[in-house]
């Protein structure tokens, strides 16, 4: 009689434990498809800016160095967005957050130049440029918004008392968050192109 | 309520009422199928041998049977039939700045919900609405009225879309694909059974001559045979209203999905408040949809209707209570958003701004 419980009790244990480690699994890819996200949103924005930049160039060829500001940044900005295999360690993070940070701040300020010159702004192409921007810098947002709350509750599963016995043997770690470091990151700046299209 | 203002807490919550609910829904439909048989096996268990025994659980298999065709029925046709039936037209190509940005604020929110971008339809109706339809998250179809695109900017078109995007998430569509099905296949027995009854002859006949002289010496199962009937001439009303206690539900649900998506709960409240102010019915929605759309299509009339009642038949919760919630939501965040306060961090993408990553 003991000996059946006691079977019984094994393999209750055994199918929790398989149970527990594939959605530690599951959880780890789905926070590692979401970083993956962020790249693919990165790179549709580092692919917009040549367009940007040959639709104003005309118009303010006087503005160089904002240009060339700019330029610099996305090319950083490429090369600390290196294909990852794995989740990304600490340093990872901080480097593309700190270089998609760079390239955020010197757009803004090529849009505040922009401002300056009421021609160029009045342009169909500026408009649609501006909107297909915003709505890159929205995915953008949005799809760190999805990793961190993806890596929340994956860092969440493991730390929580009966999974973290199984989280050693899944080799889980605490994903890395995506969060605003620097002070001067934090303040959202003001464009407004005022196009036709929004109300 | 002041314990679940946040909008992951008022999402756990919805969840939880909306399992009750469904379980409910289920244990009725058992009973109406599987009770009668386990009355029916009470009267002839005493029965002499050769009389008849019910021992095949016939009455629930059939009911059930039932319900699961209608159900499969409907959710192969419902999504085609319900674009059909709007007369929405995809957009493949956008063409003018407003579907551009459409177009845009669906992929933005498919980001933001982690699922496949959806097909996009526009109706052409001037009253401000929206719907989702599909089967699963990598085949969905969300459609919205020109009336809506004209009067929503570009964060309240945002907050509507994510909505939409949260009930394709939460498999809404098969939900209520399935409860309304249920719903159907009961008032169908229960009319087609009502009228046998009525015209005398069938159900009184074959009851008296096998078991009611048997069961007539035990009151239980009498009065349970009572009750099983009182619940069958009610089925049709109470099969509904646990329909549109879960419809409701997920409402609200849908609700704090948008939230979580757009961390922008104060977009849809004003998006819902502009809707609801455009009091006209939407006419190219049909009442099938209703508890898909953002708002009930049939107005104002039944949108702000806040009456005890009104609110029991309702596909959708009172606006004014949906609009308190979300403004609730908003404001926690607000106490959030100070530095350092919350494990993610809150953002708030606009139109007009760049938020700095």
């Amino acid at each position: 009689m003991i000996g059946i419980v006691l079977l019984v009790v094994i393999v209750a244990a055994g199918f929790w434990f398989v149970g527990a480690y594939n959605s530690l699994i599951g959880l780890r890819n789905q926070v590692f498809n979401a970083w993956k996200q962020i790249d693919v949103q990165l790179k549709r924005r580092h692919d917009l800016i040549p367009n940007l930049i040959e639709t104003v160039k005309g118009a303010m060829n006087f503005e160089k160095e904002t240009l060339e500001s700019v330029i610099a940044a996305r090319n950083q900005a490429i090369a600390a967005t290196r294909g990852t295999t794995d989740l990304p360690s600490a340093q990872q993070v901080q480097a593309t957050a700190a270089a998609e940070g760079q390239l955020s701040s010197s757009l803004s300020r090529l849009f505040a130049v922009v401002e300056a010159y009421p021609n160029l702004k009045a342009t169909a192409n500026v408009a649609q440029l501006q909107e297909e921007l915003t709505s890159t810098e929205n995915k953008i947002a949005f799809a760190r918004q999805l990793y961190n709350d993806q890596a929340t509750v994956y860092n969440t599963r493991q730390q929580q008392f009966p999974a973290s016995l199984v989280a050693g043997f899944a080799r889980a770690t605490p994903a890395e968050l995506w969060e605003i470091t620097d002070a001067s990151e934090r303040e959202v700046v003001k464009v407004d192109l005022s196009m036709n299209a929004k109300k | 309520m002041s314990d679940e203002v946040n909008l992951f807490a008022q999402q756990e919550a919805n969840r939880r009422r909306s399992r009750w609910l469904v379980i409910g829904f289920i244990l009725f439909f058992a009973w109406l199928g599987f009770g009668g048989d386990y009355i029916a096996y009470l009267a002839t268990a005493h029965a002499p041998p050769e009389s008849y025994h019910h021992v095949f659980p016939w009455i629930g298999l059939v009911l059930t049977t039932l319900g699961a065709l209608m159900a499969k029925y409907s959710y192969s046709t419902g999504p085609t039939n319900i674009l059909k039936s709007t007369g929405a037209r995809e957009i493949i190509d956008a063409q003018t700045p407003q579907e551009t940005q459409l177009v845009n604020v669906v992929e933005e929110m498919s980001v933001a919900s982690g699922i496949t971008k959806p097909h996009i339809w526009i109706v052409d109706d001037p009253d401000p609405n929206a719907f989702a339809t599909g089967h699963d998250e990598s085949d969905s179809n969300i459609a919205v009225t020109q009336g809506l695109l004209a009067i929503c900017s570009r964060d309240e078109l945002q907050a509507v879309v994510a909505h939409e995007m949260g009930h394709i998430k939460n498999l809404d569509v098969r939900l209520m694909t399935l409860l309304a099905a249920l719903v159907g296949a009961v008032a169908l027995i229960a009319d087609g059974a009502g009228r046998v009854m009525f015209s005398g002859g069938f159900g009184r006949g074959r009851s008296r001559s096998s078991s009611d002289r048997e069961s007539g010496s035990n009151p239980l199962v009498i009065l349970l045979f009572v009750v099983w009937i009182v619940s069958w001439i009610l089925a049709p009303l109470i099969t509904r209203l646990l329909a549109m206690g879960v419809s409701r539900k997920r409402e609200y649900l849908a609700d704090a999905m948008s939230a979580q998506f757009t961390r922008n709960p104060l977009a849809l409240a004003s998006a819902l408040t502009k809707i609801e102010s455009a009091s006209e019915p939407t006419r190219s929605i049909k009442g099938g949809a209703a508890h898909l759309c953002i708002a009930d299509p049939m107005g104002r009339a039944v949108n702000g209707a806040e009456g005890k009642v009104a609110e029991l038949f309702g596909t959708h919760p009172p606006m004014p209570t949906r609009i308190a919630r979300l403004k609730l939501m908003g404001y926690e965040q607000s106490e959030q958003a100070i530095p350092g306060g919350s494990a993610a961090p809150i953002a708030t993408p606009t139109t007009a701004s760049i938020p700095a990553i």
